[in-house]
């Protein structure tokens, strides 16, 4: 009952203030010296980035930071600007992805290490936020279609794709349609074009069974994502380097920084391996087990709580 | 947020895939759709719990009980259960639709003058006759009433559709928002409620119609 | 489902009282605009029609996108939960306010006449006569709105802040039906427990509708 009292009062006082002014009475918090802080984290709507947000979470937990959770909010035009507007401070991010989000016409030409992608999104970071160390942990966009369609079509690259792509259709999130690193992209890059586009979701349970049941014929799938063995669908290979190093990166709002959450979440990032993290991703889109169970899990053996 | 999406003459194209033309058909297929399905289900039942009395609660509280369901969960809970495609839209749009119906065609039934119907009886009139001559032209306007709000409902609904991949004027508003084009979310918007009034103009020109003169004014 | 439920009391509970502030806060504001609203519509006939008309167009624009358009409109933050309270507050008024008038047109002349004729100053005699002649009809309204509005929180969780819609979309994301079904069922039991309990506060507030 408490707790309903204080969730009433605090849309009251936010319902109240809206109308006057923008400044959230809840922000300063956390910018407060000396004492441990106060961060909201964040997470995009597909099932990696939640644990990412959830490890994150536990992580700081631990170290006696305030945790706010406002998971789930969407593809990463939406998220990006809860952060810029200081709904969240804290967010899992993919370093090429974002990259190629903040830079107009996608990233430049030629990076594609992880460490050449830091160094570029270093400079092209919104006002305000701040990466922190990125872990060894990828996770890449794929291009991705079943054996037959492999088969069929004898597809190794997205390179191959070129002169089937026009009897072919392909799946992702909406999201796909606009960005660079989605249709623009590979008409740029590679000269594909797709018969046909169908928003689903972020490399999904909807993308993998439209794939799967033949709705569409190429789907995005993230690389970590176990369904890509279960079902033995084909990974196209991306000569050209449109998808960079997908580095897992904490993104976070200046203010909501301190030394202490630098710590916790560079000592999650040190022990993030692409190895790990397809393992215990399975473990919440496989065995359906509680993000929230595997976190702590990852954290417990990992020896960070 | 603007209007450039929705006055883009590209948009309006006839027959593009993705077009506004294109994205209105498919969200009127699915609201015709849902409304007969939903028509057929509960009509019967209405009309024959108001023509017999039987099962009152039932009729009384389904508007209720029917509104409590989140469509968003039960449309989710279907695709996981069923796969992509139009039976878990249609079956979610169409729990959307029965309680409205359903209670209001009862309504209707409920609200005859027993006199009228004692009168018909004593003109001879066999009961099949009293229901489809006497009860059910005078259950009309009720009836009409709470099909006219299923209707406008289903319309502002079935753009849930679009979370779960499928078409119709969603796809503006999930698009727009995924893409953070808020001029695209704007036209869904005004597009999915000038539509809901046509569709609703619409019908009260069909009730006109077909409701019998001699019972205007009195609803 | 029951250990999906052990496993995740937490995140249910609190999504479960996030969509009952969510739900809730909206009606009492809802509420509170739509009696002078309404009361208006009334006094002022030529009012009701025009107010009718825009409250109809206002009630089928989908609730996302209201959700989205909010902290564009107010200048909040895109997950503030202020944008949701302030959408189904809107739903609310689109619904109540023609529910008051109609529930106020509904009151016989010759009541309002006699009030008058007792000394009632309007405003006593709207809140001492009329209204709770029109409660019963004001109350039907404001069930609607409760359970709808119970119902409608959930499209929030596409824009990330939804209530119990958070356990649908997670399910959703992983194509495991507990979360959904729970859910849906808690937000089903919510509507029931409000709609009863509007049921029994007019129950307690009308005793004359019972002798009749």
């Amino acid at each position: 009952m408490k707790r309903i009292t204080a969730v009433l009062a605090t849309v009251l006082a936010l319902t109240l203030s809206a109308c006057g002014t923008d400044s959230d009475p809840l922000a300063g918090e956390s910018a407060a010296p000396g004492k441990p802080g106060a961060v909201t984290v964040g997470s995009a709507n597909f099932a990696e980035s939640e644990l990412l947000a959830e490890i994150y979470s536990q992580a700081l937990e631990a170290d006696k930071i305030t945790v706010t959770r406002k998971f789930n909010i969407g593809a990463r035009e939406l998220y990006l600007k809860a952060l810029q507007d200081g709904s969240i401070d804290l967010l899992p991010e993919y370093n090429g992805a974002l990259l190629s989000a903040l830079s107009t016409g996608g990233a430049p030409q030629g990076v594609s290490s992880p460490d050449a992608v830091l160094t570029a999104l270093k400079k092209v970071l919104p006002a305000g936020t701040e990466v922190l160390e990125q872990s060894s942990a990828e996770d890449k966009d794929t291009l991705t279609v079943t054996a037959e369609t492999a088969a069929k079509h004898n597809l190794k690259t997205i390179e191959d794709l070129k002169p089937v792509a026009g009897q072919l259709t392909i799946g992702a999130g909406p999201e796909w349609a606009e960005r660079y690193q989605g249709l623009k992209g590979l008409k740029e890059v590679y000269g594909v074009e797709f018969k046909e586009f169908k928003p689903l979701d972020a490399g999904g349970p909807l993308t993998v069974n439209a794939l799967k049941g033949g709705d569409i014929d190429v789907a995005n799938i993230f690389s970590t994502d176990s369904s890509i063995v279960t079902n033995k669908f084909v990974v196209l290979e991306d000569p050209k380097d449109l998808y960079l190093a997908e580095n897992i990166i904490p993104l976070i709002r200046t203010t909501a920084n301190n030394p202490t959450v630098t710590a916790a979440l560079n000592a999650v990032s040190a022990k993030l391996t692409t190895e790990n993290l397809t393992r215990y991703l399975a473990q919440v889109q496989v065995d359906k087990k509680d993000v929230k169970t595997v976190a702590k899990a990852f954290l417990t053996e990992n020896g960070l709580i | 947020m603007n209007f450039t999406y929705l006055l883009d003459p590209a948009h309006w194209e006839f027959g593009a895939a993705g077009g506004i033309p294109q994205l209105i058909l498919s969200h009127l297929g699915y609201t015709v759709l849902a409304l007969l399905i939903g028509a057929v289900i509960a009509l019967p039942v209405g009309l024959y719990i108001g023509h017999t009395g039987r099962g009152s609660f039932l009729a009384i509280n389904a508007g209720n009980a029917g509104r409590s369901l989140p469509t968003l969960g039960l449309l989710m809970l279907m695709v996981t259960l069923l796969g992509l495609g139009l039976l878990p839209v249609l079956i979610a749009l169409t729990v959307l639709v029965v309680p409205p119906i359903l209670t209001s065609a009862y309504a209707g039934m409920r609200s005859l003058d027993q006199r009228v119907i004692d009168a018909a009886r004593g003109m001879g009139m066999r009961p099949w006759q009293v229901l489809t001559r006497v009860e059910l032209p005078m259950a009309l306007p009720v009836l009409f009433g709470g099909f006219r709000s299923a209707a406008l409902q289903v319309v502002a609904t079935a753009t849930v559709a679009a979370s779960v991949g499928l078409g119709g004027l969603g796809r503006l508003l999930i698009d727009g928002l995924a893409v953070n084009d808020y001029s695209r979310v704007l036209a869904g918007a005004i597009v999915v409620a000038v539509l809901a009034v046509l569709v609703d103009l619409f019908l009260a020109s069909i009730q006109r119609w077909i409701v019998s003169p001699g019972l205007k004014g009195t609803s | 489902m029951i250990q999906y439920l052990t496993n995740n009391a937490d995140t249910i509970w609190l999504a479960l009282q996030e969509h009952i502030v969510l739900a809730l806060l909206p009606v009492l504001f809802g509420f509170v605009i739509a009696v002078p609203l309404g009361y208006l519509a009334v006094r002022y006939r030529w009012l009701y029609q025009p107010l009718i008309n825009t409250f109809g167009v206002l009630y089928s624009i989908p609730s996302l996108a209201l959700f989205v358009f909010l902290p564009v409109v107010l200048g909040t933050k895109v997950l503030s939960p202020v944008n949701i309270v302030v959408a189904l507050t809107v739903y609310t008024v689109a619904l109540l306010a023609r529910t008051v008038a109609d529930g106020l047109r509904s009151v016989d002349p010759v009541v309002v006449q006699a009030a008058t004729a007792m000394g009632y100053r309007p405003l006593r005699r709207l809140t001492g006569v009329e209204l709770p002649i029109a409660l019963p009809v004001v109350l039907a309204g404001l069930r609607v709105a409760t359970v709808s509005n119970i119902s409608l929180v959930s499209v929030g969780a596409l824009i990330g802040i939804g209530g119990l819609g958070q356990l649908f979309t997670r399910g959703f994301q992983l194509f495991y039906v507990e979360p959904i079904l729970v859910g849906i069922i808690l937000s089903v039991l919510l509507a029931g427990l409000a709609d009863l309990a509007i049921v029994l506060v007019q129950r307690a507030v009308t005793p004359w509708t019972r002798a009749a």
